[in-house]
């Protein structure tokens, strides 16, 4: 099979804080299109390694290759505009309204969003226009994830990375959230990295799964795969949690008493 | 206290030179204050320093600072040139300035320090470089907590801006300390009343700002600065308006009532020679003497006793004549200064006790005093019991007493009516010896040095002819007995209570002038 050139690739990537070794040395392509998760437990290196694609975190040794250019290279404005940054923890800017939140990245480099930009921006999120007004502790924590979504997306980015876009919502918002992100990313024709400890949020939205421990890079499986059996031992003991809930919510569904 | 009524409206021109001096100070303060807290927010190393030496400017009296400021500048003038100035708005802007940093760098730490790291990230996260970061997130989302700081900053420098005063700075403490020094309690309510009601103006203005910023209303934000802006705006065109171009003869006096009954016969009779003249009242004695030196101020009345001791270090007493006369030729040949001549009488260290316990203890004289001391409590100004005069009596009769006590020199009086003290250290001018009829004991041993009052002329006006024709006629015209009565006037409490400038027209008729 061939591939074709990847949009992100990292190379070698080693990250170290004093004592510890947050990544330990991790090369993987991704090719433009993909939908990818990373996988892991908590402490895995997952969030660090996401990180360096928009030079939040340096590697302290390995680069990374964003369209075939070091991102070290690139200037951090110029380059996270063209790389979308969403965050659990939302950050949208409490003395900017919904609009000036959502129009903030263009806006660092002298451009100024039309407000029908910003209101389409709005409806790709699946919020009304007039929200631009408003202020972000004037909305849900879902509406808040929304417009951090729509943010991400103003600069027209190639690449959008999400570290626990969804961790901090409540189970219907995060499953309608995470369809309409899957949804955006096909429309716009994205590639998408996203970090998240959730198996089953991994398996039902990306093409690709990543699974780290301890620093590495220990699979990388379509879905199928990883559910066919494939991966080794971590990947599986993470994808064996959604599966046995499901089995159990079947159980429950035939016999009327789950089996714990 | 119906006067104060009447002295308030009286006060504009301290007032405007109050606004003037708090706003600048605070001004300087934030200039100073905000890019360092910029840095501090960067570095834990500069956050510690900067801190610690804010901090270390606080526990320095307000008093303290503003008088090291003068022998700091004086110095400084040899790297300036003399233009430097050593009195006045220069030094107490400075002084303010170091006391307003502290409220304002802390609370603009503090705020960087708190900021939520969520928001932080996501401003890199955007892309904003760090001085996008800093003018559109930083910033804004801090300005509340530096707003808080600045409003601290602003209660406290217009508290201390009328410490101003003892460094020859108009501020609203001109009234209160001429007030205090002349037990005019109106002047001093009125300095006061005048200064909290500034800083509370202030206060709640910085508020209405603080507000507009944290609850993002422009119109209050806006509307707040440009009430301030008014304000000072007003208070510069007020100071504009009463200062003229041509440099006037300014007499200093230091804090008591003597020296500004006498600044006002030296005004007085200057005026009516056709001269413009200023006053710098309520001096620090400390300042005074370098003032004169300096030509920051051109006429002042000293002691040989102070002098004797405190600028030629010396703790011999080679009796009064020999004392002035080297005195006099030691301030013209080294500072320029030329002493005019004594005006005739003495205000000395003396010990006094009340007519009634003297007789009873049996004490004229101070071999007397011995006798008993151990059973007695002495009084003494704040700065007595540290002054080489002290130590000379205390050595030369082998005084001891049962305790030392510190009272203000107007309280000293009223602790030995009260028997809260049996002998105070008095001054041999005062008034009240006479009024409370006191006994100063005698000196058989001559411990104690002359304090015969000089005129001295700085340098500027040492050769002015038409000041000394003017002030030639005070020369060994007023005899301790006339100043005593006339300082009585000013510290009296009844009905009879006159002004210093009132006071200094009796003294002028009583010496014959």
């Amino acid at each position: 099979m061939t591939s074709p050139a990847p949009l992100l690739r990292f190379d070698g990537v080693i990250c170290r804080f004093g004592e510890v070794t947050a990544v330990g040395g991790v090369t993987c392509d991704i090719a433009p299109g993909c939908f990818a998760a990373l996988v892991g437990a908590s402490g895995s290196g997952k969030s660090t390694l996401l990180k360096t694609v928009n030079t939040l975190v340096q590697p302290t040794t390995g680069r990374v290759l964003f369209a075939g250019e070091d991102v070290s290279d690139l200037k951090p404005a110029r380059l996270r505009r063209r790389v979308g940054y969403v965050f659990q923890g939302i950050g949208l800017f409490p003395h900017f309204s919904v609009a000036e939140n959502i129009a903030i990245g263009p806006r660092l480099t002298g451009e100024t969003l039309p407000p029908e930009r910003i209101a389409e921006l709005l409806d790709l999120v699946e919020l009304d226009a007039a929200m631009g007004t408003r202020m972000p502790d004037e909305l849900s924590g879902g509406q808040r994830q929304r417009v951090g979504v729509a943010r991400a997306l103003a600069g027209e980015p190639e690449l959008l990375i999400m570290d626990e876009p969804f961790g901090a919502l409540d189970p219907i918002t995060r499953d309608a959230l995470g369809r309409k992100v899957r949804e955006l990313h096909e429309r716009l024709g994205l590639t998408t990295v996203m970090v998240t400890h959730d198996m089953a949020e991994a398996l039902l939205l990306a093409d690709r799964v990543l699974v780290m421990d301890r620093g590495q890079l220990v699979a990388d499986e379509t879905p199928r795969a990883l559910l066919a059996g494939a991966g080794g031992d971590v990947a599986q003991g993470l994808v064996a949690v959604p599966r046995q809930q499901a089995e159990r919510l079947a159980a429950l569904e035939v016999s009327g008493e789950a089996s714990r | 206290m119906g006067d104060i009524w009447d002295i308030l409206p009286g006060l504009g021109d301290k007032l405007a030179a109050h606004v003037v001096l708090s706003a600048s100070a605070i001004g300087l303060a934030m200039l100073i204050a905000l890019p360092m807290a910029v840095w501090a927010s960067r570095s834990k190393t500069v956050s510690r320093v900067a801190l610690s030496l804010a901090s270390l400017v606080q526990t320095i009296p307000a008093l303290a600072l503003l008088a090291l400021f003068f022998p700091l500048l004086l110095s400084l003038r040899s790297v300036f040139g003399e233009g430097l100035p050593t009195l006045g708005f220069l030094p107490a802007l400075m002084a303010l300035t170091l006391y307003a940093l502290l409220p304002i760098l802390r609370n603009a730490v503090t705020a960087q320090a708190n900021l939520d790291p969520e928001i932080l990230e996501a401003a890199d996260g955007v892309g904003m470089t760090k001085w996008q970061k800093l003018v559109l997130v930083e910033a804004p989302l801090s300005a509340p907590f530096i707003m808080a700081g600045i409003r601290t900053a602003s209660v406290w420098t217009i508290g201390a801006a009328t410490l101003a005063t003892t460094i020859g700075q108009p501020s609203l403490g001109d009234p209160i300390f001429a007030g205090l020094q002349t037990q005019n309690w109106a002047l001093v309510l009125a300095g006061c009343l005048a200064s909290a009601g500034l800083a509370l103006a202030a206060d709640n203005l910085l508020w209405v700002i603080e507000v507009g910023l944290a609850r993002r209303k422009r119109w209050m934000t806006f509307g707040g600065i440009a009430v301030v802006a008014l304000g000072i705006l007003a208070a510069l065109w007020a100071q504009g308006a009463g200062s003229s171009e041509e440099r006037r003869i300014v007499i200093a006096s230091k804090q008591f009532s003597e020296q500004y009954i006498l600044a006002q016969l030296i005004g007085a009779r200057l005026e009516a020679a056709g001269y413009a003249v200023e006053y710098r009242d309520g001096l620090g004695s400390a300042v005074v003497h370098s003032a004169v030196a300096s030509s920051s101020i051109d006429i002042s009345v000293d002691y040989t006793g102070t002098i004797w001791t405190n600028y030629l270090n010396r703790s011999d007493n080679p009796g009064r004549e020999a004392m002035y006369e080297t005195i006099r030729e030691w301030e013209w040949r080294e500072n320029g200064v030329k002493v005019l001549g004594r005006l005739g009488f003495e205000n000395a260290y003396a010990f006094a006790m009340r007519e009634d316990r003297a007789r009873e203890l049996g004490v004229a004289s101070l071999t007397d005093l011995a006798a008993v001391a151990p059973r007695l409590t002495v009084g003494g100004d704040p700065e007595f019991f540290e002054r080489p005069e002290w130590i000379a009596v205390k050595d030369a009769y082998s005084l001891n007493f049962a305790r030392n006590r510190n009272f203000a020199p107007t309280f000293m009086y009223n602790a030995l009516q009260s028997g809260e003290a049996d002998v105070i250290s008095a001054y041999t001018s005062d008034g009240r010896i006479a009024a409370d009829r006191l006994v100063v004991l005698a000196d058989p041993k001559g411990a104690l040095p002359s304090y015969d009052a000089m005129l001295m002329l700085s340098p500027r006006i040492a050769a002015d002819e038409g000041v000394i024709a003017a002030l030639e006629p005070l020369i060994g015209a007023i005899s301790v007995e006339a100043m005593r009565e006339a300082n009585l006037a000013v510290d009296r409490e009844d009905a009879q209570k006159m002004t210093p400038k009132g006071a200094a027209a009796g003294l002028a008729d009583k010496a014959g002038l």
